[in-house]
């Protein structure tokens, strides 16, 4: 006496992600270390030097985390009201913040209370930075100026007023200790020049811009505003190269891999997004719980270090070599509950006489109601919501069974209103899908015989009805349209392949056209429709 | 042309065991069943075939035990006779000839030394009617007996033997005809006739398909086309009978049966679920569902204890009071034709072929035995006629047999072709095949010819198929990790390349036994590709008929390819040369390559019976040739490499040697050719296999088996032509063993007679004692002895018994052997005699 055979369901190929280097890349991360802070996090940032603690700015304090700690291990509290920009030194011996109340201070690492106090300033600053010679301070305030400080006398330099709207990022040179860029909600970007007066170029970002980037050379400028992140080549004098638009909501900061090779921008729409350098093309995108606004990546991009607006840091550390072999190993291992090992790791002794107690075989609902012959109730267990929507190749492997069992003008028959409408709102989401075309194709049109007499009585299953041939008609329509552009293939093939000089060898090069345009059909989605 | 008569085609085995209803003996030990024109003893217990009573030479059309004698059975048959055989050991104890074909019989333990038969009605013979004869069976001693009392008892009977049945105690008989059924009381010397409507109101169809009566009460069953069963009573009179009706089965009850004791009504029928009534509470009613295919016939061992179906799937099943199967007697499964081609598993050397549906059956030669059977389909085989299902149409093996193609189909009338195309891994765990890949839709239309590269030392292993859709594809295993996912899974299957020509069908493919070269067949033009570049190569065409079979030449006839076409010529297309070698004009229904040797064999159809040629492509005269092997086209036959290589010496059988040629006739019976010499050592190993479970297992059932294996070895050392097993020694034996110990003399003077006895086989003059005490001198003597005949007879046993010479030489081998063996007697006996 043999066994039932479960109905077998297809499985489908998923036409998902494609694995490519990047993701298994970015995806070498372990699960993220979470810690509340006491406010929303505006800024991250990384000690040039090992052990390259980071400092994150989160309301009226910083914290400064080592590599893989989750306390902070260091705190600095002297703010009389929201800091902003906590940054490193180049040594990574000293840190400047601006504050909500117009002082900025530096501070060394080792200590507690601010070195200098840097006041001039009338309104909020949001952005500090050290120039590249190390011994001078860029501030940029919300009174439109952004200032230069002398740090061993803690005077203040030099002003420029050029900005007609709040500061909001800026950054200095590396490579000249003269040079900083500074980009304000007047949607424009400045490049000053610290021996000259004023503005040495302009560039109109079209919003306000919230982040600014220079690329390790210097020759390129990353501005993110609004929804977008654009990319001005300096070395042309700040002609615009790219303009990326991937977010749907404010881009607030950007980053740049350790390699060079990838930019990252993080924005309010809750997404990390990774681009190619070369080509700006998005190769990887990581998702938040909350609005993001600050991102930093560590050196060699071990960790990737996220702060949003819920006051939440995500620490993402990368996986070692090993680790990631082994988390992959523990998935193929079953669940090994002890309720489940319940008297089964028992070992029967020498003279114990086993009774075999049959395996018992578990069955879908469906496939329940299969073994009955119960096919009505079998087409409404697989057509369940959950199923349905979830997994309709379950629902058409019934719909399949029932046909080959010859009995699906039985399952389909005698439905009332609700369950008719349920039938064909699953034969409107799914027919036209080549995957199961050829199965509720057949469905359908049992459909329209058992039920013509009906049509007309009920107002839902007619507007379904019309539904399903405006939908038939668009996809009778489109394949006109693939045939088509299969035959202008055909020719372009036929007439671009070279002829070869044997005329018995000709065909060989149709066949092998054929073969290009079938692999190009495997592409399209609905290359095999039969409709 | 060469006849050769020592080379026979001989049934090897697979034939129908379901043709009629098998009997169950009184012990419940034993079921016999009807099978092709020999009736077949097997255990109920082990499976396994005891006994083949051979004997009739037309089909056994049934079986029956004699209700007299427990042990003994008739059987009758399409020859005309019926024979009494007895199971146990296999005897034919009597034959009566009745004189014409005899359909079924049936007896009652009523009606002493009277059977019951059914035969074509005496008057014209060409008519379908049927008359049921009473045959009074002759007391003589005779061993073939005449039997002309014949006495006709009712007309117009079915030919069908469930349709005939005895009523309690063989007081009436109830036969059923159409839509009729017929009650003759024996003591009124009367008969009723009830008839049916043909169609009822609701359009079931009440033609009787089979009848039971109940063994105690005045009931009888029949079943009907509808699926109904219906109860008739009160059937003594001609009006007021009554019935009632069952209805579970939804088409034709093919067999009903009543228990021993008449408390359950058993009936079975296409669905394939035993149903089990409770007499006089009919809505009760037991399932034993899924038995695999169409129940045919359901029997009840006498004590009720096992019930036993048969299905139309060749299969016997023993089912211990409806709820547990014990027991699967499985024969060669045969579908309605086979669509795979026959295979041969390069692992296990098991046939391949077709089984029940969806599944493909792997079938040992040697033992007959089907191994085991492999789904391919997977899926809940729905028992309904006229129901499309999915069936397998092709399969192919790959040189080591690790990998297994199928394909399988599935044409509803006017919906798409459905094709799946999977592959299958061997696992070597489980050893068996296991699922690996599937293909859905391979190809847009039917897949014509699949096969296999069969290159061993290939890097890839590479599958061709070629469709009606004018592609052939090849498939090629991918275990290319970057293509994957995740890591678990291993390599599998996909498509490498597309290949078409002019738009024509391919209809075979073939490829080289180096796995060098593809040949597709498009219609009359071979087209020959180099599967490591996909590059066409050269064209061969021979017009105007489409090539119908391709063959590449094997070892030294590499060269050549060999394809039939459509107007019956036979083509040899030199590779080398790339231009026709020769071609000869015969209709060749199949050509196939032995993968061993050079040879090929081709059936040709010729005037209604098939020939069989066997050539090299190299040699212009066929190695073997034999007209009229089997009536009709043969379509189907394989190679099968032999397990040990047969060393025959003889011209015309050496392409036996490596491989043995099965076919299946249209009528699918598996036929094979063989030789004499190795039909005789089949014979003599089959005998030897015949162990009668009824001794135990002791010392002396050792020894004793010991011995006989020696006697049955001496045929095939030479000694056929005067060998005599002395009748005293093994008289000496059987007493020791049957005579109750108390009645023997004392142990010590028995000891020696019996050593004697196994030491008398010889045959010349010599006495033993002398023997004995010449034993070192005679020693050196016979090494010179035999130096000496070496030459004159060669080295093997078997030729010199050809030959027909005597061979003392052997001889005394022989005695040195038994010498040997007495000595250790002589150990092994004392110690017994001291315990």
């Amino acid at each position: 006496m043999a066994s039932f055979k479960p109905t077998k369901v297809q499985v489908y190929p998923k036409l998902g992600e494609k694995v490519t280097q990047d993701t298994l890349y970015w995806k070498n991360y372990k699960a993220p270390v979470q810690i509340k802070e006491f406010g929303a996090i505006t800024n991250i940032d990384f000690s040039p030097v090992a052990p390259h603690n980071f400092a994150v700015t989160a309301f009226t304090r910083i914290h400064i985390y080592g590599p893989f700690s989750q306390e902070p291990v260091k705190t600095f509290t002297r703010f009389k009201d929201t800091a902003y920009c906590g940054r490193f030194r180049s040594d990574g011996q000293l840190l400047v913040a601006g504050c909500e109340d117009s002082v900025v201070r530096l501070f060394d690492v080792s200590g507690k209370v601010a070195l200098r106090m840097f006041k001039g300033h009338t309104k909020a600053v949001h952005i500090t930075d050290f120039t590249s010679d190390r011994y001078q301070i860029l501030t940029g305030s919300d009174d439109y100026t952004c200032r230069l400080w002398d740090i061993p006398n803690a005077t203040e330099l030099n002003t420029y007023q050029e900005h007609t709207d709040y500061i909001r990022c800026g950054v200095t040179s590396k490579l000249n200790r003269d040079l900083f860029i500074t980009g304000s909600y007047d949607h424009t970007l400045k490049l000053f020049d610290a021996r000259a007066d004023k503005s040495v170029m302009t560039m109109d970002h079209g919003q306000p811009v919230e982040s600014l980037l220079l690329y390790p050379s210097e020759g390129l400028l990353v501005s993110a505003g609004g929804r977008h992140v654009k990319v001005w080549d300096l070395l042309k004098g700040g002609q615009p190269l790219v303009s990326l638009k991937n977010h749907h909501k404010t881009v607030t900061c950007l980053c740049l891999s350790s390699s060079g090779h990838r930019l990252l921008s993080a924005s309010l729409d809750r997404h990390v997004k990774v681009y190619n350098t070369t080509n700006y093309k998005v190769v990887h995108n990581f998702d938040y719980a909350a609005s993001i606004l600050s991102l930093a990546l560590a050196p060699d991009d071990e960790s990737i270090v996220v702060g949003m607006t819920n006051s939440i840091l995500s620490i993402k550390h990368r996986k070692s070599l090993d680790e990631s072999k082994e988390i992959s190993g523990q998935q193929r291992r079953q669940p090994s509950y002890r309720v489940f090992v319940k008297g089964k790791n028992y070992v029967p002794k020498q003279d114990d006489y086993l009774v075999s107690k049959p395996v018992k075989q578990h069955l879908a609902k469906y496939d329940k109601q299969l073994k009955k012959f119960n096919v009505s109730k079998a087409l409404d267990t697989a057509l369940e919501t959950w199923t349905r929507l979830r997994k309709p190749e379950i629902t058409v492997a019934v719909i399949k069974e029932l046909d080959r069992r010859g009995t699906l003008k039985n399952a389909l028959a005698g439905r009332d209103e609700q369950g008719l409408a349920r039938l064909l709102n699953f034969l409107i989401g799914n027919v036209v899908d080549p995957r199961f075309a050829p199965v509720l194709v057949t469905a359908a049109e049992m459909i329209l015989d058992i039920y013509q007499s009906v049509i007309g009585q009920s107002s839902v299953v007619d507007r379904q009805l019309l539904r399903l041939q405006e939908l038939l008609e668009r996809e009778i329509d489109y394949q006109q349209d693939l045939l088509e552009v299969l035959g202008m293939l055909d020719t372009m093939f036929a007439s671009s392949l070279p002829r070869k000089e044997v005329p018995s060898l000709d065909f060989f090069n149709v066949s092998v056209s054929y073969d290009i345009i079938d692999s190009l059909l495997t592409c399209q989605p609905w290359s095999n429709g039969k409709m | 042309m060469v006849e050769h008569g020592d080379i026979r085609v001989v049934h090897r085995g697979g034939s129908k065991i379901n043709f009629r209803e098998p009997v169950i003996t009184h012990d419940s030990r034993y079921l016999l069943c009807a099978s092709g024109e020999c009736v077949k003893v097997f255990s109920t217990s082990t499976e396994e075939c005891i006994h083949d009573l051979r004997g009739h030479t037309g089909l056994v059309t049934g079986v029956l035990l004699k209700p007299s004698n427990h042990l003994q059975v008739y059987s009758c048959s399409a020859d005309g006779t019926v024979r009494l055989w007895d199971y146990t050991d296999g005897i034919l104890i009597k034959t009566y000839v009745i004189g014409c074909p005899v359909y079924s019989i049936c007896a009652s333990a009523n009606h002493e030394g009277v059977i019951f038969i059914v035969t074509p009605m005496l008057s014209d013979k060409r008519s379908d009617l049927f008359q049921l004869v009473a045959v009074d069976l002759p007391q003589s001693g005779d061993q073939l007996v005449e039997a002309r009392e014949l006495s006709a008892v009712l007309s117009d009977v079915s030919s069908n033997p469930a349709a005939i049945v005895f009523g309690r105690g063989g007081e009436y008989i109830a036969s059923a005809n159409g839509l009729h059924l017929e009650v003759y009381f024996f003591k009124k010397q009367k008969s009723y006739r009830f008839s049916l409507k043909e169609d009822n109101k609701k359009g079931g169809k009440n033609t009787v398909t089979c009848v039971a009566c109940h063994p105690k009460d005045d009931c009888i069953a029949t079943g009907h086309e509808d699926g109904k069963i219906r109860l008739w009573r009160n059937f003594n009179h001609k009006k007021e009978y009554t019935y009632s009706t069952l209805h579970w089965h939804h088409s034709a009850v093919s067999s009903l049966c009543f228990t021993p004791e008449g408390t359950n009504l058993l009936s079975g029928g296409m669905e394939s679920v035993l149903v089990q009534w409770r007499y006089n509470q009919e809505s009760e009613r037991d399932f034993l569902p899924r038995l695999g295919s169409a129940i045919t016939h359901i029997t009840v061992s006498p004590d009720g204890a096992l019930f036993c179906t048969s299905h139309s799937d060749n299969k016997i099943t023993i089912i211990q009071s409806c709820v547990k199967v014990s027991a699967v007697i499985q024969g060669l499964v045969k579908g309605e034709s086979v669509r795979t081609d026959m295979m041969v598993d390069p692992r296990s050397k098991s046939l391949v072929l077709n089984g029940k549906p969806g599944h493909l059956q792997f079938y040992s030669l040697p033992r007959d035995k089907l191994l085991y059977n492999l789904d391919i389909v997977q899926q809940e085989y729905i028992h309904e006629s006229g129901l499309e299902q999915f069936e397998v149409v092709k399969a192919a093996f790959d040189a080591s047999g690790s990998w297994l193609a199928t394909v399988e189909e599935r044409k509803q009338k006017d919906a798409e072709l459905e094709l799946n195309l999977k592959l299958w891994a061997f696992d070597e765990q489980t050893q068996s095949f296991v699922l690996n890949t599937t293909i859905s839709a391979p190809h847009e239309a039917r897949i014509t010819a699949m096969c296999f590269c069969h290159a061993t030392d290939s890097q890839t292993t590479m599958l061709v198929s070629t469709s009606k859709d004018g592609h052939f594809k090849a498939w090629q295993l991918v275990s290319d990790r970057a293509l994957y996912r995740k890591a678990e899974f291993g390599p599998s299957w996909s498509c490498d390349f597309v290949g078409a020509y002019h738009g024509l069908v391919p209809e075979c493919c073939c490829f080289s036994a180096d796995g060098s070269l593809l040949a597709v067949s498009f219609q009359e033009v071979v087209t020959v590709w180099s599967p490591a570049s996909w590059e066409l190569l050269t064209t061969l065409s021979q017009p105007p008929k489409a090539v119908r079979d391709l063959c590449f030449g094997r070892l030294s006839c590499s060269k050549y390819l060999l394809g039939t076409t459509a107007n019956n010529l036979l083509c040899c297309w030199n590779l080398l040369t790339c231009s026709l070698e020769w071609s000869t004009s015969m209709d060749i229904s199949l050509l196939l390559a032995d993968p061993l040797t050079e040879n090929m064999a081709a059936f040709c159809c010729q005037a209604g019976s098939t020939d069989l040629f066997v050539f090299k492509p190299s040699e212009p005269r066929p190695v073997f040739s034999q007209k009229a092997v089997c009536s009709g086209k043969v379509t189907r036959a394989v190679f099968a490499p032999r397990e040990e290589m047969l060393e025959s010496c003889e011209e015309s059988s050496q392409w036996l040697n490596h491989s043995q040629l099965y076919f299946l006739t249209p009528y699918m019976d598996l036929m094979t050719f063989t030789t004499k010499a190795e039909e005789d050592r089949l014979m003599a190993s089959s005998k030897q296999l015949v162990i009668d479970d009824s001794v135990a297992m002791t010392p002396f059932y050792l020894l004793l088996g010991k011995h006989r294996q020696q006697e049955d070895a001496d045929p095939l050392s030479g000694l056929s032509a005067e060998r005599r097993p002395l009748p005293q020694c093994s008289v000496a034996i059987k007493e020791l063993l049957q005579t109750p110990a108390h009645v023997l003399p004392s142990t010590s003077f028995l000891c020696s007679m019996f050593v004697q006895s196994l030491l008398i086989s010889v045959t010349n003059g010599r006495s033993v004692e002398t023997k004995h005490v010449e034993e070192e001198m005679e020693s050196e003597k016979e090494e010179e002895d035999s130096e000496g005949e070496m030459e004159s007879s060669t080295q093997r046993p078997e030729q010199a018994s050809l030959g027909g010479q005597a061979a003392p030489a052997l001889t005394k081998a022989q005695l040195r052997e038994l010498k040997r063996v007495k000595k250790l007697d002589h150990s092994w006996f004392p110690g017994l005699l001291h315990s």
